[in-house]
């Protein structure tokens, strides 16, 4: 069996690793990798503008955020997916690749999850910082910019990686819309193979779990060292006057 | 693209019954799988807290994956890989009883038992020191300590995790259509190619997801509340 795995790693690692670029898209890891920090970078300024929008006081800002919010919480990804992948075509009247289907899904979908995590990251922080950027003569855009979400962000980078690991996981269901990943590649090998599921299906799961086990240690690490720096310096022993 | 009808796809009772079953495949799905996992993960918790070096060690590795690979392969994995190890007989036999969803069932109560043993074991974390020591002073067993003192708080504290992954369960009864389950997502699909009313199936099919993913947040926020009620009495 392990050498049945090896012989089909052996066979298909340009498959898995890249699909069939150049002569075709660009597929397998590449692709899973190249859609989950497109998705993630685009879905984080969404997901603060979100979270903004959740936190103010304009009922019109506050209330359609917050069925944003609940409305992507509530529906299975799947359902999201199919949604963008037909009605796209229908409000611009083009046909979209089934990669930028999945990237704005994407967005859409870890937008709103992030920003409970933005949210979460802002309201953390003790209400004098914006009492005191307040009283400096900042506007509430300034004190936001320059105090509030310089410090909220540190605290929420762990959660964004977090977030990160679950965007790669998350662009397995592109398979059903044949978007081109790394999922569709291991697939397109069984269907070739035909005989070998257990092994295609293996090196499938512990590729993704080397991929995602490694960034969730270094969330983890991430979030024991701003730990750490938040509790501050050792406190310097008092040096009293004679 | 024909005009906007809900009626032209709910007054049609193929459709409807089309996409009643599905619903009903997603409860038997997310059901089935919630009980296996519900039940795994107290077997997986009693084994971190008494089992030696080795068997916690398999735990850990046992949480590790089901949370670092993706659900839906760890789907194709069960259906598509270890069905294909088992003996002819008992693939025979799980081809007539609906193979796909016994494994979509086997493969999600699996996967949501990683989360849920671990949200007991952090509620179980927090629950104070004294109480364990209180317990042992009373009188109780490991057992009656366990049954009658820790768990319940534990439970207490592990509520909101424990709902949030009910929900994100029973939304991921929806991966069980990739490998051929006929539940409400599948049933979308198939009524929208018969209908071709595209819009209106979505829409009735988002709204009814959407009903039982709140129904059970709210629900969850209620039990949350009576558990913190008990509590603080």
């Amino acid at each position: 069996m392990l050498s049945n795995a090896i012989g089909i790693i052996q066979d298909n690692w340009l498959l898995l690793l890249i699909g069939q670029y150049p002569n075709g898209p660009l597929g397998g890891v590449a692709a899973t990798l190249l859609l989950s920090v497109l998705a993630i970078l685009l879905a984080f300024p969404f997901s603060v503008l979100v979270a903004l929008a959740r936190l103010s006081h304009l009922w019109a800002l506050r209330i359609p955020a917050t069925a944003l919010v609940y409305g992507v919480r509530g529906i299975p990804l799947l359902m999201i997916i199919f949604w963008v992948y037909f009605m796209f075509p229908l409000l611009f009247g083009i046909s979209v690749p089934g990669f930028a289907t999945m990237l704005c899904t994407l967005v859409l979908y870890e937008g709103a999850f992030l920003s409970e995590v933005v949210r979460a990251g802002i309201t953390a922080l003790p209400a004098g910082q914006m009492d005191a950027a307040r009283a400096l003569g900042h506007s509430y855009g300034s004190a936001m910019r320059f105090v509030i979400l310089p410090q909220a962000l540190v605290n929420m980078l762990p959660s964004i990686l977090s977030q990160f690991v679950s965007t790669i996981q998350d662009t397995t269901l592109g398979y059903v819309i044949n978007v081109p990943e790394l999922t569709f590649a291991a697939n397109q090998i069984n269907n070739r193979l035909l005989t070998k599921p257990f092994e295609v299906f293996l090196i499938l799961a512990l590729t993704y779990y080397a991929i995602c086990f490694s960034l969730t240690q270094l969330a983890s690490w991430l979030e024991r060292s701003i730990a750490t720096r938040r509790a501050g310096p050792a406190m310097p022993k008092l040096v009293l006057a004679q | 693209m024909k005009g906007f009808d809900l009626t032209a796809l709910l007054l049609n009772p193929a459709f409807t019954g089309m996409l009643a079953r599905g619903l009903l495949m997603t409860f038997i799905v997310a059901i089935g799988s919630w009980l296996l996992a519900m039940s795994l993960a107290f077997i997986l918790l009693t084994i971190r807290l008494t089992g030696g070096r080795v068997a916690e060690a398999a735990v850990a590795v046992y949480v590790s994956y089901h949370r670092n690979v993706p659900t839906l392969v760890q789907l194709m994995l069960w259906y598509f890989g270890i069905a294909s190890l088992l003996p002819d007989a008992l693939q025979e036999w799980l081809g007539d009883h609906n193979a796909e969803a016994i494994f979509a069932v086997i493969g999600l109560g699996l996967c949501q038992a990683a989360y849920f043993s671990e949200d007991l074991r952090s509620g179980l974390r927090a629950v104070g020191r004294g109480q364990t020591e209180a317990a042992r002073a009373l009188g109780h067993s490991y057992i009656g300590m366990m049954r009658f003192v820790l768990m319940p708080q534990a439970l207490r504290n592990a509520m909101p995790a424990l709902v949030n992954h009910t929900v994100s369960l029973f939304k991921n009864s929806s991966l069980a259509m990739a490998i051929g389950v006929v539940e409400l997502t599948h049933a979308v699909r198939e009524v929208e190619n018969e209908s071709f009313r595209t819009f209106e199936v979505y829409l009735v099919a988002t709204l009814l997801y959407l009903l039982c993913t709140l129904a059970l947040m709210t629900g969850g926020a209620m039990l949350g509340r009576r558990a913190e009620a008990m509590g603080a009495r």
